[in-house]
């Protein structure tokens, strides 16, 4: 899996509000026809920030992208990057270059002259850019494939010369389209760690797009969740993942459990949910936005519950319910269990199985109680 | 699995349906008769016959110079067309272009070289230009339903080039001419071959819309066969035929080499 930057303040320029953004994307509306494929974005990226935007199809990302990128004009709304307003500007006049989707390498170039292709248009010297392009033919350790043609190279090693090309200008942003899409599972994880290392040793910015929600959490310092045109979340991925603000977010990455809940008590440090579909109260050890019998939806992971045979202590007479396992599937590394409440409502709830073929495992049809803590979900209004 | 008799019988007639009637007038053209259709003995006679026959070879050459100009004139503006058709979505006007362009594919001869005859009468009574008929207007009229062929064969290529390719050349500080020169023009250079040729052979071939343009003293190849076969086939016409037909075959398989050479410019998967 990819490193990703150290933790520390400076690394993380987003909590710093003086921090200057390096791209200023404000008020963006891009419509074609009727039909709004981005919607009032406003997103701030900072220098060699490595920034996903995650989707599913139709989410307008790649739409966003193809702006920064100068193929579509704004219908309204700036784009700014290193503080020069993009308007207008065409994209073979923008600071920016972008790996396509589908790689789009000349068909009848080498590789050497793919990759020198940029460099030809600024008109640099031979020598120089002879010098870059075996520069970069290293770097993406393709060192002997320069004289070869795009069909004589597999799938990932088209990757590579793709980035290579997009890397050749030394653009101080770099948009990357779905940049591992085509790949399959095992070389993606591998491109992926390769892909960061690039990312960290030339400290260019990327902004990447992708529908894979692995890919986002693994790559990413920051994420913008895109739908429908709009941005539901901009955040680390821990945020998003722990703590969405939305039930389109918390659905949207990972699996979830969702109920819906009317608040009973509503104090500064604690809010009280009675939830049918659970079959119990849920008790959240923090204050919450809300007021008395608002209805309202609690969403918790599968691995934040716990299960048990025996009924455990239940604070606050509350985050305690029970059910029967209906279903189990093994990972190797944990159990997931599928359990039926009381109410005939279904959750998920995941194990770590640290016991070797554990023989008293849970199993099938069993009673069983599932728990969780005061701060293990997320109460969401929206 | 055995072969039967059935699939080698109906390949042979195939082939001999195909090439047949080419390889009788092949063998015919060596034929030392003055009658075509009797064989009398292998001679080379009608060949230096051929090449002693001011009029046919004039026709011949009249004939190549038409078809290559005609099908360059052809090239460069159906080849436009064709960017405009496919590139641009929306402008006014695209319908009616699109139509117009295709349109001599579907119209009979006669109705094109017609209306043709018409505009440059009409032009000459008006603008003092063309100035009588001939080559031009001959070269004219070739290059205008030529136009149309290759503008069908680069447009079917220009649809399956991934526009992304254009955008990443772009994308890396092309200006949009520059793009179409580096880019587009290499990747769709065999079709532009192919509707050059395609243009080349219908222009050489044409009998009918070249009849209705011409004036006198320009009598293309076509015309000047047609006209002697009336007066009862010569063996010289399958002399001439017969080099014709071994020029084009080696610039067919010319262009069949050259495409194996640069295989697959469209940028395969996986």
């Amino acid at each position: 899996m990819a490193r990703k930057p150290e933790i520390a303040a400076d690394t993380r320029p987003w909590r710093d509000p003086s921090a200057k953004p390096f791209v200023r994307i404000r008020d963006v509306t891009k419509k074609f026809g009727d039909v709004a494929a981005v919607w009032n974005v406003s997103l701030d990226i900072y220098r060699t920030e490595l920034f996903c935007l995650l989707g599913g199809s139709g989410s307008g990302k790649s739409t966003l992208l193809r702006m920064l990128a100068g193929f579509e004009e704004p219908t309204s709304g700036t784009i700014e990057i290193d503080g020069q307003d993009m308007s207008g500007v065409p994209p073979y006049n923008r600071p920016v270059n972008m790996m396509f989707q589908s790689y789009a390498l000349f068909p009848h170039m080498s590789v050497e002259q793919n990759i020198a292709y940029g460099l030809k248009r600024d008109r640099l010297p031979r020598g120089e850019i002879n010098d870059r392009v075996a520069e970069l033919l290293s770097l993406v350790k393709l060192e002997d494939y320069g004289p070869r043609k795009p069909h004589q190279l597999s799938g990932g090693q088209r990757q590579r010369v793709a980035l290579a090309r997009a890397l050749a200008k030394r653009p101080k942003l770099l948009l990357l389209d779905e940049p591992l899409g085509a790949l399959d599972k095992k070389l993606r994880e591998e491109t992926q760690f390769e892909l960061v290392k690039i990312q960290e040793s030339l400290g260019v910015t990327f902004i990447v797009v992708t529908h894979d929600q692995e890919e986002a959490m693994t790559l990413a310092t920051r994420i913008g969740v895109m739908n429908q045109g709009e941005i539901a979340m901009i955040g680390e991925p821990t945020d998003i993942y722990e703590f969405p603000n939305s039930r389109f977010v918390a659905g949207f990455i990972g699996s979830v459990n969702m109920v819906e809940g009317v608040v009973t008590e509503d104090e500064p440090d604690h809010v009280r949910i009675r939830s049918a579909e659970l079959g119990c109260d849920i008790y959240v050890a923090h204050g919450v936005d809300c007021a008395p019998d608002q209805i309202l939806w609690w969403a918790i992971r599968p691995e934040k519950m716990q299960l048990s045979r025996e009924k455990p202590e239940a604070s606050h007479d509350a985050n305690v319910t029970s059910g029967v396992v209906e279903e189990i599937g093994y990972l190797g590394d944990m159990s997931v269990y599928q359990i039926a409440l009381d109410s005939g409502k279904r959750i998920r709830v995941s194990q770590t199985n640290t016991v070797r073929g554990n023989p008293d495992a849970i199993t099938w049809e069993e009673k069983v109680y599932v728990s969780w803590g005061d701060n293990a979900g997320s109460v969401l209004t929206v | 699995m055995r072969r039967g008799w059935f699939l080698p019988i109906t390949t042979a007639l195939g082939f001999g349906f195909l090439y047949g009637p080419i390889l009788s007038l092949v063998i015919f053209s060596f034929n030392e008769n003055r009658l075509v259709t009797v064989w009398s003995g292998f001679s080379l006679k009608w060949y230096g016959e051929l090449f002693r026959d001011p009029q046919m070879l004039s026709a011949a050459w009249l004939s190549l110079q038409i078809a290559a100009v005609s099908a360059t004139i052809a090239l460069v503006l159906g080849t436009l067309c064709a960017v405009a058709l496919v590139r641009f979505k929306k402008f006014r006007g695209r319908t009616a272009l699109a139509g117009m362009s295709s349109a001599p594919l579907v119209m009979p001869d006669v109705i094109t070289g017609l209306s043709l005859l018409l505009l440059f009468v009409a032009m000459e009574s008006l603008l003092g230009w063309p100035r009588g008929r001939g080559s031009l207007t001959i070269t004219i009229a070739h290059a205008t339903f030529c136009l149309a062929y290759v503008c069908v064969v680069v447009q079917s290529r220009l649809v399956d080039l991934d526009l992304s390719l254009e955008e990443a050349a772009m994308d890396l500080g092309a200006t949009p001419v520059r793009v179409f020169f580096d880019i587009t023009l290499p990747i769709i250079a065999p079709a532009l071959i192919s509707g050059w040729l395609l243009a080349f052979t219908l222009s050489l071939d044409d009998l009918v819309i070249a009849s209705f343009v011409s004036g006198p003293g320009s009598s293309t190849l076509p015309m000047v066969i047609f006209s002697k076969i009336r007066l009862g086939v010569s063996p010289d016409v399958n002399a001439l035929a017969t080099i014709i037909i071994g020029v084009v075959s080696l610039g067919v398989i010319a262009a069949t080499l050259l495409q194996m050479r640069r295989p697959a410019t469209k940028q395969g998967r996986g």
